[in-house]
């Protein structure tokens, strides 16, 4: 097979419908972006899942990172993707306009510079993403603990894929085959998934974020519809077991623990937190599962979960738009809604 | 958020690999892997999570080998 066979494939596809979730947010802005729903046949449908780890974090989670913001002699650090995510009232970028400390940082390297040059001053570093991610996080304690540094702090919101999937699969998601999340599976390698797709008689393929390379993991979940297995489409960077140095690194400091999704509740085995002995550097993430809808008519469960696509929310480009988000999803650049709206996707 | 960019390792001092994406140079930490001056790796939030295989072109050849007999 070449790239043209993959897209004839694809194009004239007339088996049983499937539809296909693509758990990550990169990969919704990427199918947005090269146009992958125009080059399916209509019996595929591309569906967003929860994989934004912004969208998913609870509005109780935001709000403390308000408090410490707003406390004398405390800044919040973050990288960025949260800054407008609203908590139960206001987000980060509006209490830093009225003058609470929140900086924006690109690499946590940032942050040890910032904290040397104010030792008075506690950094607090908002510490939320998915697999991928909980290993700079680890670094960032090993820093802190090896260097005895005490004016750095995490507020975790840390989320993992493996246990979120079967939370949908369980629960009636509509969903017939996912593209497993590339950066994720970088980390965690392609087996973590191999569970899932046996349970459920799923098929799993780990894609990287070009277009050439989302169309060539749809062609294989589209062909292995019914079967339990996990294909790897990403191989340059993904390989079956994942950066064991990263996996042993995050599982030094963090353990696995029930996690609460924005809209979905609580999931358990779903997130890390501190392991207990490091608790001196945690803020009080574990007990930030509260989440508030600041608009009761927001579906962002309903869209997370398969059910719903963004533009079937009532809110969806009236009341609810990327300049006046009613809900998480409508915030990210990576959020479905988001992608939805700035590209004008009916799919 | 989890977006990671391929790029070049041009300098390594201890754990801190100066890399090059597209001719901006940014630091990265490469605890996790070890790397050398001409690797490709994958950077994720000023971290270096994998190297890039050489034989990606070898290795997505024979996926799309297989998808075809599939
Ligand atoms: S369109 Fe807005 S209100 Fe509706 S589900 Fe999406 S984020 Fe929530």
């Amino acid at each position: 097979m070449n790239l043209n066979d993959v897209k004839e494939f694809l194009a004239r596809y007339d088996g049983p419908e499937m539809n296909i979730m693509e758990v990550c947010g990169s990969h919704t802005a990427a199918i947005a972006k090269y146009g992958i729903p125009g080059l399916l046949s209509p019996k595929i449908h591309l569906i967003s899942g929860p994989g934004c780890p912004v969208c998913v974090t609870p509005s109780a989670y935001v709000d403390r990172l308000i408090d410490l913001a707003l406390t004398p002699h405390m800044c919040v650090v973050t990288f960025g993707d949260l800054m407008r995510v609203p908590g139960s009232g206001k987000s980060l970028s509006i209490v830093k306009g009225e003058g609470a400390r929140v900086e924006m940082v690109y690499s946590p390297a940032d942050v040890f510079e910032m904290a040397e040059k104010e030792p008075e001053t506690t950094f607090v570093f908002a510490a939320v993403g998915f697999e991928t991610t909980a290993p700079v996080y680890a670094l960032v304690l090993d820093q802190i603990v090896r260097n005895d540094i005490k004016n750095v702090k995490l507020l975790t919101a840390l989320k993992t894929m493996p246990a979120v999937i079967d939370h949908l699969c369980a629960n009636g998601a509509p969903i017939q085959g996912y593209i497993a999340p590339g950066h994720v599976s970088v980390v965690t390698g392609s087996n973590v998934f191999a569970p899932l797709a046996e349970k459920y008689s799923i098929p799993f393929g780990v894609s990287g974020f070009k277009g050439a390379e989302m169309l060539i993991a749809i062609c294989g979940i589209v062909k292995a519809y019914g079967c339990g297995k996990v294909m790897n489409f990403y191989p340059s960077v993904v390989t079956a077991e994942g950066n064991t140095a990263a996996q042993q690194m995050v599982s030094r400091y963090f353990e696995p623990a029930e996690a609460a999704w924005r809209g979905m509740g609580m999931i358990p085995g779903s997130g890390l937190i501190l392991r207990e002995e490091f608790s001196e550097f945690d803020m009080g993430s574990r007990d930030l599962a509260e989440d508030v809808k600041i608009n009761k008519g927001c579906c962002c469960d309903r869209v997370l979960m398969g059910k719903l696509r963004p533009y079937e929310c009532p809110l969806f480009g009236r009341v609810c738009t990327p300049l006046n988000p009613q809900g998480a999803c409508m915030v990210s650049t990576e959020g479905s809604c988001f992608s939805y709206f700035a590209n004008k996707r009916r799919d | 958020m989890c977006v990671a960019l391929p790029g070049k390792v041009v300098k390594l001092e201890k754990d801190i690999a100066l890399v090059d994406f597209n001719g901006n140079l940014v630091k990265a930490r490469s605890g996790f892997v070890d790397v050398k001056p001409g690797d490709h790796v994958l950077v994720h939030a000023g971290c270096i999570l994998q190297k890039v295989s050489e034989s990606e072109n070898d290795e997505m050849a024979e996926i799309m080998k297989e998808l075809g007999a599939f």
